[in-house]
């Protein structure tokens, strides 16, 4: 196995050729921000929020493999600024009511929130109109938190290795939809799994909730971020 | 029904990649693709139903709802506002009995806007159960619903009178016009005959790497916009391992404003189909695919005879031209109506059957492209001019353009001109020269380049158009100076990237949307300042999206910002940035007060 020497932010680092730059990156205790990544899933690059300059041209971290003497930029101002516009977007685009939410304390997109800062979005609120589906026995898909980062879509699969999850329309109204056939008979253990790699509050198992009180969650205790941070 | 819908299915081997045809097909002849027929699909390709509804979902033409036996889609794209297009939806409301979005009562005519069909020399234009109906006027609209209304097919809707050159071709019959009004020393020269390049190679026992060394000498670089060397593409993805290896013609251009695709096509086919098969030589490659706009499906019958005449004349096919081991098949994609897939790789994603969504690079087409195999896009230009190069060789087109530009550009030009249409010109003109050449007069703006390029004000028309100046994949539309530019045009292009979006990005997927919030409060004269800053701010997050179209979607209003900040200005004038101009506290508490009245 060969190991390659890169630099981020002036740090030489050292991992695995080929490994995913974020992976890369948190062997050597760098944090960069992900939302749409997610580990043990191909990578998709469309939250954008881990994007890095690498000889100094903007990049995902999560699509782009790690070579030898590659030279990134990732906690530098412009980045940063950006990192902070992508989560006060995806706030402002959506519907987000953090104190009724069942993944608050848990959710990745409210801990950015925090981590950033975000006092008011410098965006306009869309306000957009968006349903909560409740149809399916074992799920429940609010579309008002979404933020289609695809990560169910890429990573929650049936027994047959069929999707649950797909997309629909395009643009702005965009959505993720269930397949009531393929997720018919799914475990409790993979409506957990959805559950628990949705970023957000988007998808939410049901009749289980609020086992572990608010406050007493993950981002309760340790800004994101932390656990890889020296 | 379903004896239709699975022979469809039969049709295409129940390939899950050949979607696109399938659902193309069906909703041809059935009208619409409902649920029963979205089951039946997914059934028959094994997929789940929602992996068939993205798709269906995705694509503006794709409808899951009966859109009348006549359905009418009505460019909205600029040019079509200069020539009264409101009066044109009037009227067709009035005569259907329908507004726009809906199907009349009866079933019998539903009115649809659609974004830029390539008709913007002949607007306003339609497209009518897939044929085109140009220069509409409220008169011909009367016409039109009469003769639906009275059953007519939609071949005596047209009438008699066809456009000229082939678009009288018996198997085309469109009313739509070419407007060549200028023909330059490469794509329509008029002196190409089938084969040219195909016999020269024979001739001159030119090897693949010959044709490569060449184009590499000719310096031609990518027509689409981009400009990237088209033989240093060709020798990548000859060098990229795998088998088979494609070519696509890029035939889906969406870009407002553009329609020079369309005129080489009807008249310079072979041309096109040739530089496919010289690309196929050079590359390797055994399939070529010409993706194709769903907006240019009347061209359909033609351009497959056209291809049978050449499989006929062994210039496709196996053994081209008696040369054993030199096979190469042409086939026809068309898309669904979806701007994003003129980007190379969402071009890819939907003639694979799936969402047009770009996808993260690297790899690159060229090594892992269509069904990930070595995957070469060309512009329809592009391969047009190669087969003039290998024809006439690299030192003949080196003489023509600029040093770093060689070559023609044929241009799509539309807006306020006495002569709109296309014109083949050497690089190195410049916008002056085009403007008294297409008879402008008192022009306020030129948009180069469609939306996604840069919006000109008149200090800027002494520059040229070249890849080192004025870089642009083709368009140009002149604004007079009796437009609004900022509510006719730049508002127009914010919505059309908003439909346009992909969504996958999220600086693309949100900011399109509230950029054009922004735009509309700054052409209602109710923004300040600040929101001017806003969108000037939201420039270097858009550069972060993963694909062009994301890139550029607010170049509409930041080239606009940047070269017409006067029009701001004046719209923003005198208001405060401590009162909000915009709010309007009667729809602020209109909720609450129908709750109290109720």
């Amino acid at each position: 196995m060969a190991f390659v020497k890169f630099i981020v932010d002036g740090k030489e680092c050292m991992s695995e050729e080929g490994k995913q730059l974020v992976e890369a990156a948190k062997e050597n205790n760098i944090y960069i921000p992900t939302l749409c990544n997610y580990p043990g899933i191909p990578p998709k690059g469309s939250c954008r929020i881990c994007t890095v300059l690498i000889s100094g041209r903007p990049a995902t971290a999560c699509t782009t493999k790690v070579t030898e003497g590659m030279d990134i930029q990732s906690a530098v101002p412009e980045l940063e600024s950006f990192r902070k516009s992508v989560v006060e977007i995806l706030f402002a685009e959506g519907n987000h009511f953090c104190p009724s939410c069942e993944k608050s304390g848990n959710c990745e997109l409210q801990a950015l929130g925090y981590k950033y800062t975000m006092m008011v979005p410098d965006f306009p609120y869309m306000f957009p109109k968006r349903e909560v589906e409740a149809w399916h026995p074992k799920l429940l898909k609010d579309h008002n938190r979404c933020i289609l980062c695809k990560r169910c879509i890429r990573g929650i699969h049936n027994n047959d290795g069929k999707t649950l999850f797909a997309y629909g329309k395009r643009g702005d109204k965009l959505l993720i939809n269930i397949d009531p056939e393929t997720s018919k008979d799914i475990s409790d253990e993979l409506a957990q799994q959805a559950m628990d790699m949705c970023p957000v509050g988007a998808i939410i198992r049901k009749e289980k909730g609020f086992a572990v009180p608010i406050g007493r969650r993950k981002y309760d205790k340790m800004p994101i971020g932390s656990d890889v941070e020296e | 029904m379903g004896e239709t819908v699975h022979a469809i299915i039969r049709n295409y081997n129940g390939d899950p990649t050949r979607l696109m045809d399938i659902l193309i097909d069906i909703q041809s002849q059935l009208g619409y693709l409902s649920e029963w027929t979205i089951e039946q699909i997914a059934k028959s390709l094994d997929i789940p139903k929602i992996d068939v509804e993205q798709t269906v979902s995705f694509y503006h033409f794709f409808t899951k709802e009966p859109r009348g036996k006549y359905t009418v889609y009505l460019n909205n794209s600029v040019v079509t506002g200069f020539y009264k297009v409101d009066e044109i939806v009037k009227t067709f409301e009035k005569e259907a009995g329908c507004s726009f979005g809906r199907v009349s009562p009866d079933g019998l005519i539903g009115l649809f806007s659609t974004a830029c069909i390539g008709m913007s020399d002949q607007e306003p234009a339609a497209i009518i159960n897939e044929q085109v109906f140009t220069r509409l006027t409220p008169d011909k609209v009367k016409t039109l619903i009469a003769g639906m209304k009275d059953g007519k097919t939609i071949e005596q809707l047209k009438g008699s009178s066809y456009g000229d050159g082939q678009n009288a071709n018996p198997l085309m019959k469109a009313t739509v016009k070419n407007h060549i009004r200028k023909k330059g020393e490469v794509i329509f020269s008029g002196d190409y005959t089938a084969g040219d390049a195909l016999r020269k190679i024979k001739s001159a026992k030119m090897s693949s790497n010959d044709v490569i060394d060449i184009v590499k000498k000719s310096s031609v670089r990518g027509r689409g916009g981009a400009g990237f060397p088209t033989g240093m593409k060709w020798e990548v993805a000859r060098k990229a391992q795998g088998e088979p290896k494609y070519i696509f013609c890029n035939a889906d251009e969406g870009e407002p404003g553009t329609f020079k695709d369309r005129v080489i096509l009807t008249e310079e086919p072979k041309l096109v189909f040739e530089g496919m098969t010289i690309a196929g030589y050079a590359v390797g490659a055994r399939y070529g695919i010409l993706y194709l706009r769903n907006e240019y499906m009347y061209m359909k019958k033609y351009l497959v005879s056209i291809l049978q005449d050449m499989e006929r004349d062994n210039l496709l096919g196996t053994a081209i031209g008696g040369k054993n081991g030199f096979n190469f098949d042409i086939r026809i994609q068309f898309g669904g109506g979806a701007y994003v897939c003129g980007e190379e790789s969402a071009l890819i994603e939907s003639a694979e059957g799936k969402r047009g969504e770009p996808r993260d690079r690297p790899p690159f087409p060229v090594e892992k492209g269509y069904l990930q195999k070595p995957t070469v896009v060309n512009n329809v230009e592009t391969l047009c001019t190669v087969v003039k190069i290998i024809t006439k060789g690299h030192e003949w087109y080196n003489t023509i353009g600029t040093r770093e530009s060689r070559g023609t550009k044929v241009l799509s030009i539309s807006g306020d001109c006495e002569e709109p249409g296309i014109y083949e010109i050497p690089w190195g003109f410049s916008v002056n020269d085009i403007l008294k050449m297409t008879g402008a007069r008192d022009v306020q703006a030129v948009q180069v380049g469609g939306p996604s390029g840069s919006c000109i004000a008149a200090n800027e028309f002494g520059r040229t158009l070249a890849y080192e100046d004025l870089a642009t994949g083709g368009s140009l539309i002149i604004i007079g100076k009796n437009r609004d530019l900022l509510k006719d045009v730049v508002l127009n292009f914010a919505e059309f990237f908003r439909e346009e979006s992909c969504g996958s990005c999220v600086p693309c997927r949100a900011l399109t949307g509230m950029s054009k919030l922004v735009m509309e409060k700054i052409v209602s004269g109710k923004a300040t300042v600040s929101d001017i800053d806003r969108l000037v701010s939201w420039a270097p997050i858009m550069k972060k999206n993963r694909c062009g179209l994301g890139q550029t979607a607010l170049n509409p209003i930041l080239t606009t910002i940047k070269n017409f900040r006067h029009l701001y200005d004046e719209k923003v004038k005198g208001n405060s940035e401590i009162i909000n101009p915009a709010f309007n506290l009667a729809a602020a508490t209109a909720d609450y007060e129908a709750a109290v009245k109720n």
